[in-house]
């Protein structure tokens, strides 16, 4: 009996969202009176036995390189085995596009039960309830896993993550490696800017900027934040900025400590996308704006305005602090 | 060629969210019903454009679902499947409905499975995947893009902080959201065609379901919002800086 915990990496790195996960993990491993444990399939340049700090004893390591991209049966096997090899009961992942692509395959492949998008620890005082985000984040499901094999997928954003003291045991763990049926033939990363899913603070504009010649504003906004963008459909759909920017409900769902919206009226779609964010700031011209009542704190006025003068007193505020 | 598109009903993205029976029940009440956006604009739309393209294909629908679903697969033949299968079940467990689905794909032989990334009401992004491992074929989630050549697919998918493309010789199973397609409104033809085509009731097999959602909770109202002066955004600064702790 343990947890154990997905470590996803990209580039030789161990991704943020893992780190959440490792923390949420080893807190449900504390709850059970048991121990954490990570496993990570593939190569990494970065020592993994400092994530021990995240509460994690043993890391379990498949080091293959081949690993290092993602072909879902492969790496589905390979954690199925590991799940078998080391004992465990409880299996985490991070609810980001690797969690999505794998941990159902997992699931069915261990017919163990899977919570998905989860946001919350799992609640052991009677069998083992998982609360997780439903109808777009417009309420919270309480789902019972029934099956000796529990499998959750947590939220990103929906744990804090504690760094404290501590190192963990890299232990190599053979695993059999079947070959890929999915060759990744490019891979295009948004260069530069803070990835949207990861940000602690989005700043998102609308319509309401007027095109795209006016973006200056939003971007010098962001950047004194150290903030990424987003922008509202008709914005993506206008081409006024790349699609991958565009939150909401068919576009990237967000869940950053801070999001600020610019000139975005606050369509219940657009809310689906946002409504996990811990804080909501709202500018807009229109009082009326239903967005102003999914906020938290807002300002009624002209964003050309505003908005200069948010990014001074902000560089104001960080050069003093 | 033969591709299944899963479809699944669910409430349209303006209904009012509420529960009954103690809040573990979704308050059918006024909620319109529509095919899952992911379902219809992504991986339905781009079946039937691959059927223009190639006219050998034949685009079968599945749906897991009672009898109540039936308007939203005819919706889903009058925009172009050409033969709709309702497996008789209402379950929310995602491994008991993939398993439906399995079984359909394995009778039916498909050469591609799509289904979208997720459904709007519970939020799962697991059908697919489960469906691929049960059918033991590869599974590209997420996909932003497909194309068709031949048997081999070309599919962008979201990876964090950026998109990579990937190869794969079909049979596979892939899951659509925003760019795959654009989304369609079915013609007055389509509609005709619709109520003709083919719509086959089956009965479910056995499967476990390993869940079971106990009950809802609507999350707590906001505080409602503090309006700060647009003369005075230092103001603003100062109340994220102290009070909301998030800058």
């Amino acid at each position: 009996m343990s947890v154990l915990i997905f470590i996803d990496h990209a580039d030789g790195h161990v991704k943020k969202s893992s780190l959440e996960v490792l923390t949420y993990g080893a807190k449900v491993a504390a709850q059970l009176g048991t121990t954490a444990e990570g496993l990570l399939l593939g190569t990494v340049t970065e020592d993994l036995a400092a994530l021990g700090k995240y509460g994690v004893s043993k890391i379990h390591q498949v080091a293959n390189e081949a690993l290092n991209h993602l072909d879902t049966q492969v790496y589905a096997a390979a954690i199925a085995e590991a799940v078998t090899a080391t004992g465990a009961t409880v299996l985490v992942f991070s609810h980001t596009p690797t969690g999505k692509a794998v941990a159902a395959r997992v699931s069915a492949k261990l017919k163990a039960g899977l919570v998905t998008g989860a946001c919350a620890l799992p609640d052991t005082s009677n069998g083992f309830v998982v609360k997780k985000g439903v109808f777009s984040g417009k309420a919270f499901a309480n789902v019972s896993i029934q099956t000796p094999v529990k499998i959750i997928s947590l939220n990103p954003n929906s744990y804090m993550t504690v760094a404290g003291e501590g190192t963990a045991t890299v232990a190599p763990l053979a695993v059999a490696v079947g070959a890929a049926k999915v060759k990744v033939t490019a891979v295009n990363k948004v260069s530069g800017d803070v990835p949207l899913t990861e940000a602690d603070i989005v700043v998102s504009g609308g319509r309401g900027l007027k095109g795209p010649e006016n973006w200056g504003i939003l971007l010098d906004l962001a950047k004194s934040l150290g903030a990424a963008t987003a922008c509202s459909r008709p914005v993506g759909d206008a081409h006024w900025r790349p699609h991958h920017e565009h939150v909401g409900q068919t576009g990237v769902q967000v869940a950053p400590n801070l999001y600020i919206a610019v000139g975005i009226s606050g369509a219940i779609q657009h809310l689906a996308g946002v409504n996990r964010s811990k804080i909501i700031v709202v500018i807009n011209k229109d009082p009326e704006a239903p967005f102003f009542k999914a906020a938290d704190y807002g300002i009624v006025g002209d964003a050309f305005e505003v908005l200069p003068k948010l990014t001074e007193a902000i560089k104001k505020m960080k050069a003093s602090a | 060629m033969k591709i299944l598109v899963c479809v699944s009903k669910t409430p349209d993205t303006t209904s009012k969210v509420a529960f009954t029976d103690g809040n573990t029940k979704f308050d059918e009440a006024g909620v319109q019903w529509i095919i899952n956006p992911y379902d219809e604009w992504y991986s339905l739309v781009r079946a039937i454009e691959l059927k223009e393209r190639d006219a050998s294909i034949a685009i079968h629908l599945v749906t897991v679902g009672g009898a109540d679903t039936e308007p939203i697969i005819r919706k889903a033949l009058a925009l172009g499947g050409d033969e709709a299968i309702r497996v008789n079940s209402d379950s929310t467990d995602s491994y008991y409905i993939a398993a439906q689905i399995a079984e359909i794909a394995r009778q039916g032989g498909y050469d591609l499975i799509f289904t979208g990334k997720e459904t709007l009401d519970y939020n799962g992004s697991s059908i697919g995947g489960m469906v691929a491992e049960l059918v033991d074929a590869p599974y590209i989630s997420l996909a932003t893009k497909f194309d068709l050549e031949g048997t081999t697919a070309t599919v962008t998918r979201e990876i964090e902080g950026g998109e990579e493309v990937a190869e794969v010789t079909l049979p596979a199973v892939v899951s659509c959201q925003k760019g795959v397609a654009e989304q369609r409104i079915p013609n007055m033809r389509g509609i005709m065609a619709a109520r003709t085509k083919p719509l086959k009731v089956v009965e479910p097999v056995a499967a476990d379901a390993l869940t079971t959602v106990i009950g809802f909770e609507l999350p707590p109202a906001k505080a409602g919002v503090k309006l700060v002066d647009a003369e005075n955004v230092e103001e603003l600064v100062r109340l994220l800086h102290e009070e909301a702790k998030a800058i």
